[in-house]
């Protein structure tokens, strides 16, 4: 009974997906209206769910964004409407939200998407369509649509930069712990990869399902192994407990530091500072960072959202993407995406990590490396820098060890 | 042999947490029949009743764990009895529908935390005569483990002496094994759900509190915990504390070891498949109880 009417929906949705494609082929179905006052455009983050977390505060600096452009006179005279949806922590959700703002809202562009398999459930969406999303997330590469844009980071401007910071250190084995998905599984094969070319040995490799929080295995396993260093993929509420009972059996920093790649300022919170001040993180953007625009931009967070909320790199990220956006919307003089496409290449943005600019080819930005440790107070320090944005390389063909990588 | 002794601890604690959250589930699915998907809900006001504390009533975290032991017992038990007195006693013979009514209550309480408390996870700091481990042997075995592990055995005494030696005890029996028998002798049988319903939530409550010391605090906490605590209540047998203990910490070792020895991942799903294989075997679970009920 149930397995007939799945694959009935199965069927339905088959057909409603290739019916748009269709429609899309032949010669596009923008229902965008440029005509009036105000523009619309998308967010769509989880507002509910586990990843509720997390992308609250990535919607809030998308929000702050749109208010700023507004205030100074919106894109090409128009102010932005801007439009939320929750995506619900579910990637068939994100799915249908998508279809939503962009056929029946008719949004000039999406900004959102957090976990990898909800950006992987959008982006046939999105291609149908032939709309935009903005994507503000560090991710795990080996991906490049024409209609996403992607502002965190790709793996050689976060995992790679990273791990050459640990080589650097003198790291001579790894223990690679993370979350049971996408992300960690595929970041793990190129950390596995840069560790076999530069003789780093990989002394075990651990996956927990998502949202799980007993460590206790885990952590005698990595305390057993006795790794010069720990490389943290996993996600969420998982590192509340994973850092708890690391500290609890008595491992420290200096004896086997964790570096993170998915806990930032808001979540030091949660986890306690207590459990994981001195541990390491790679990111592109930390609070501290020091440039006038990010004062500003810290400031006016601040200002909107109360004075104890942290900026992190997946909000820095978003707030940039809002205006990567309408910088190649007034260079492209259109909102059409075609245009929009078009004019990607080359358009920077003075955002709170440093000057980015855009890829016109693969859809990502060039961003500065920073590895960060975490203080007493809360906050990151910078304690690396890549000195220089780094070319996005989403497929890492510029990295004879990755060879093969891609596929 | 290190190892051995880490992984037992390790399957101890484990054991002692689902055990935890599984003893109430024990009086309330075991002893009445409720399923109540909102027992869950009530592991995190548990956890967000040890956050209040320590934020608003005791900041030290030396004494405040303590006093949200007491106060997590009844902001459960209270909540439990609001559910209970509120809709489940509407639907004592539609258990389906109970199922249903209860998971969304569930939902709305995870949302109203969301609300409350904010989405992200909020820290609650353990007492600094919990810091740090033990050494067994060699294992280094934490002493919030150890902690939660003594708090099962309280638990478990507890319910235990109540159950078969205070009267309010032999009623919950009573009732549990002949409901109108139970009425004609006398014993009000509303207000023995209620009582039942009282506690089992209040050790919600308790487990709530318990987890704010090992993982985090937020509107997901409990829920990772509610399956494995109707498993645990299921494998022991309806309505049997005894059964409750050994299913937990038989659950708790095995994936501590099949974990150790493959992946997280790959033990949940051994430890699934291991339990399929028991209950074709054993349906009614570890123990039974006799009753002269016909269903």
């Amino acid at each position: 009974m149930i397995p007939a009417a799945l694959s009935a929906v199965a069927l339905a949705l088959s057909a409603c997906g290739s019916s748009a494609s269709d429609e899309s082929a032949s010669g596009g179905t923008s229902c965008v209206k440029t005509d009036g006052d105000t523009i619309k455009v998308g967010s769509l983050n989880s507002l509910s769910g586990t990843m509720a977390i997390s992308e609250v505060t990535v919607r809030d600096s998308i929000k702050l964004a749109v208010e700023q452009i507004n205030d100074n006179g919106g894109v090409l005279g128009k102010q932005i409407q801007l439009i939320g949806e929750d995506g619900a922590s579910e990637p068939t959700v994100f799915a249908e939200k998508a279809e939503k703002l962009i056929s029946s809202d008719c949004v000039a562009a999406v900004f959102g998407g957090w976990t990898s398999s909800s950006r992987k459930a959008m982006l046939p969406v999105f291609e149908d369509n032939n709309a935009l999303l903005y994507y503000p997330v560090q991710y795990e590469g080996l991906e490049s649509s024409p209609n996403i844009f992607y502002t965190g980071a790709t793996t050689n401007q976060q995992i790679v930069p990273a791990l050459e910071y640990l080589k650097e250190k003198g790291v001579k084995s790894l223990y690679l712990v993370g979350s049971d998905y996408v992300f960690p599984q595929t970041a793990n094969r190129i950390i596995r990869a840069y560790a076999d070319a530069n003789g780093i040995e990989i002394k075990g490799e651990d996956y927990t399902p998502l949202g799980s929080t007993d460590f206790s295995t885990i952590v005698n396993k990595v305390r057993a192994a006795d790794a010069d260093a720990v490389f943290n993929t996993l996600n969420g509420d998982s590192n509340v407990a994973f850092f708890r009972e690391y500290k609890n059996v008595g491992l420290t920093p200096q004896q086997m530091p964790v570096v993170s790649v998915s806990i930032a300022e808001e979540e030091v919170g949660g986890i306690g500072v207590e459990n994981i001040a001195g541990q390491l993180v790679a990111w592109n953007y930390y609070q501290t960072v020091d440039n006038p625009q990010n004062k500003s931009f810290v400031q006016d967070y601040k200002d909107a959202y109360g004075a104890n909320k942290p900026t992190s790199d997946p909000m820095e990220a978003a707030y940039t993407s809002v205006y990567l956006w309408k910088n190649t919307v007034e260079k492209a003089n259109s909102f059409d995406v075609e245009e929009v496409k078009k004019a990607s290449g080359g358009v920077t943005f003075d955002a709170p990590e440093g000057t980015v600019t855009l890829d016109g080819d693969n859809h990502h930005i060039t961003k500065t490396a920073r590895i960060g440790e975490i203080r007493p107070d809360g906050l990151i320090y910078t304690v690396w820098d890549s000195g220089q944005p780094i070319e996005p390389d989403p497929y890492l063909e510029n990295y004879p060890w990755a060879k093969g990588l891609g596929n | 042999m290190e190892t051995v002794i880490g992984q037992l601890f390790t399957g101890l604690s484990l054991g002692s947490i689902l055990l935890l959250a599984a003893l109430g589930l024990s009086l309330t699915f075991g002893q009445m029949g409720v399923i109540n998907m909102a027992h869950g809900a009530f592991i995190m006001a548990g956890s967000y009743t040890a956050y209040s504390v320590q934020e608003y009533l005791v900041s030290n975290a030396d004494v405040s764990l303590l006093v949200s032991l007491v106060i997590g017992f009844l902001v459960g038990g209270l909540m439990g009895v609001t559910l209970e007195v509120a809709l489940i006693k509407r639907m004592y013979d539609r258990p389906l529908d109970t199922l249903l009514v209860t998971f969304g209550v569930g939902l709305i309480l995870q949302q109203l935390a969301r609300d409350i408390f904010g989405a992200p996870a909020v820290d609650v700091t353990a007492p600094s005569w919990l810091s740090g481990g033990v050494d067994v042997l060699g294992a280094v075995v934490p002493k919030t483990r150890l902690f939660i592990m003594l708090l099962a055995v309280i638990a478990v005494v507890a319910i235990s002496v109540v159950m078969r030696y205070t009267p309010m005890g032999r009623r919950i029996r009573a009732v549990v094994q002949h409901r109108d028998l139970a009425e004609t002798s006398g014993i009000d049988s509303r207000a023995t759900d209620i009582t039942t319903f009282f506690i089992g939530s209040g050790l919600a409550g308790v487990a709530g509190v318990a987890l704010t010391l090992i993982g985090s605090t937020s509107s997901n906490t409990g829920m990772t915990y509610l399956i494995d605590a109707f498993l645990v209540v299921v494998i022991g047998g309806l309505g049997q504390i005894k059964g409750a203990v050994i299913a937990a910490i038989a659950l708790g070792i095995l994936n501590s070891f099949i974990e150790y020895s493959t992946t997280a991942s790959v033990a949940k799903v051994a430890v699934f498949v291991i339990i399929v294989i028991f209950l074709q075997i054993r349906p009614q679970g570890l123990f039974t109880v006799q009753t002269r009920s016909l269903v």
